[in-house]
């Protein structure tokens, strides 16, 4: 039995979400963004040993200025 | 047997107006079965609306909410402006969807039922609003309420019905955590379609067995159906779960030959006529790529465009857009914008082919509701099923078929301005 590890994902309000394009700008590792300047988002879970990853997320979350970005806890790597 | 497809009699034995209480009352009788919720779940009814969701479950989430005050909404709004079914249930027996709907609330112990209809369609306002009054004069354990929420396709959406219900607002919400319970002001809400509910109150009338006696094992049950395009009128039928679609269309006087049908919706799928003798439920049309959806049908002929009559579809949902979420707000008027450009044909046609392409993997998922995910769905079919006519396109040749005759109905957009993208 491996020891669980958590995860991480960024999740983005759409609703709020005006397409600033800040969050690709501190965390590229996560997000792109489309033709229109909307996020796309790594729906893929992030260990959270990738401290710099983690990190980025935190500044993204932090540097919305629609404050639509949160950090979601995760056990399931899939 | 002549009780198996009771919506059939619901829909048929009424005599251009809806039934009165009384008179449905001798038509239902007043049994209702020992344990609701048992049944409900032994008759592994399926959401009518679209999506499909298994009620018994969706009733349990709510009946195992802590809270002293929950409330039923039956949504009615009927969006899809192809589909009838709710609308023709209620003009012919509005009693059999709220008896649905207090057997819903006796299920979670709710005392409120909103009853929302849009206000777009004033007969049939009137005809819940005289149901109502006849139920409001009978001792009864729960209060109705009735709204009038104006007509939008996102409108019926059940967090944007719910928005409504709290703020006057049609717009979809954001719930990110999935099963999600609404809230009308602290009260959990309990949302199902009027067909839904009209199941529900023949279930707690007659049973779980009675109601499985058609359909399929996974779709158990019968449905109503709105068809329409290339058929000798559009009609609504209630259809068994499983019927063969060739069938069926024949029973509406569909053509012989169709190119292809529509399913789903708006938001559906379009079904290449090779498929035609697949039975009609979700487990066979979900690994074509269509599904059963809020029940619509559209026949379309050889000699139509199926790009052309997509992109009007498009044009419209784009439109309808709530345009809260930037990838639906602006993605759903490029695909539109790249089905013309297709359809005018253009030098660079293969590009904005693979643009289109692009582009709709781009959208999809990324809305606040499913309203873009949709859309994606339709193109994406549109572009699978006609898959040798939009090469003729891409290939220089586009159709002459710019007929002003169109087979999905699609609503006239009342103010240019009102399309955002141009």
């Amino acid at each position: 039995m491996s020891r669980r590890v958590e995860h991480i994902v960024l999740k983005v309000n759409p609703i709020l979400c005006d397409g600033y394009g800040h969050c690709h700008e501190l965390a590229p590792e996560l997000v792109h963004v489309d033709e229109w300047g909307y996020p796309i988002i790594s729906d893929r879970p992030t260990p959270t040993s990738e401290r710099s990853v983690v990190e980025s997320a935190r500044l993204a979350v932090r540097g919305c200025p629609r404050q639509a970005l949160r950090i979601e806890r995760t056990d399931d790597p899939r | 047997m002549t009780m198996t497809l009771s919506l059939a009699r619901v829909l048929h034995g009424a005599s251009g107006r809806p039934l009165s209480l009384r008179e449905h009352e001798v038509a239902f009788t007043t049994l209702v079965v020992d344990d609701l919720f048992e049944e409900l779940v032994a008759s592994g009814l399926a959401g009518r609306g679209g999506a499909g969701f298994t009620t018994a479950r969706k009733v349990e989430l709510i009946r195992n909410q802590r809270s002293r005050h929950k409330v039923v909404v039956v949504n009615a709004m009927e969006g899809e402006p192809i589909g009838h079914k709710d609308r023709t249930l209620l003009s012919a027996n509005p009693h059999l969807v709220l008896d649905g709907a207090e057997f819903a609330a006796t299920m979670i112990g709710a005392r409120r039922i909103e009853v929302c209809v849009s206000r777009g369609d004033p007969t049939i306002v009137h005809h819940v609003e005289r149901a109502l009054r006849e139920r409001a004069r009978r001792p009864g354990a729960h209060e109705f309420v009735l709204n009038t929420p104006p007509w939008r396709y996102v409108a019926g959406e059940e967090s944007a019905l719910v928005h409504w219900l709290n703020d006057n607002e049609t717009m979809p919400q954001y719930r990110p955590t999935r099963p999600n319970v609404l809230h009308v002001g602290r009260a959990p809400a309990l949302v199902v379609n009027a067909e839904t509910s009209a199941h529900v109150g023949l279930i707690g009338h007659f049973g779980a067995a009675w109601f499985r006696e058609v359909g399929t094992s996974s779709s158990p049950g019968s449905t109503l159906v709105s068809v329409s395009g290339a058929v000798e009128r559009p009609t609504v039928l209630e259809v068994p779960l499983g019927s063969n679609l060739r069938a069926l269309l024949r029973e509406v006087g569909a053509i012989a030959d169709p190119q292809a049908i529509l399913t789903g919706g708006y938001g559906g799928a379009w079904l290449s006529a090779r498929h035609l003798d697949v039975p009609y439920c979700d487990e066979a049309l979900r690994p074509l790529g269509a599904a059963v959806g809020a029940g619509i049908l559209v026949v379309l002929p050889q000699d139509a465009c199926g790009l052309a009559e997509t992109r009007r579809v498009v044009e419209w949902m784009a439109n309808e857009s709530s345009r809260q979420c930037g990838p639906c707000a602006f993605g759903l008027p490029a695909l539109a914008e790249d089905l013309g450009s297709l359809l005018r044909g253009s030098p660079d046609a293969r590009a904005v082919l693979a643009r289109l392409q692009r582009r709709c993997s781009v959208i999809e998922g990324r809305g606040a509701c499913r309203h873009p995910d949709g859309v994606v769905r339709l193109v994406e079919s549109a572009l699978r099923v006609f898959a040798d006519h939009v090469e003729d396109h891409v290939t220089g040749r586009p159709c002459d078929s710019l007929a002003p005759w169109h087979w999905v109905a699609v609503p006239e957009v009342e103010h240019e301005s009102e399309l955002i993208w141009q």
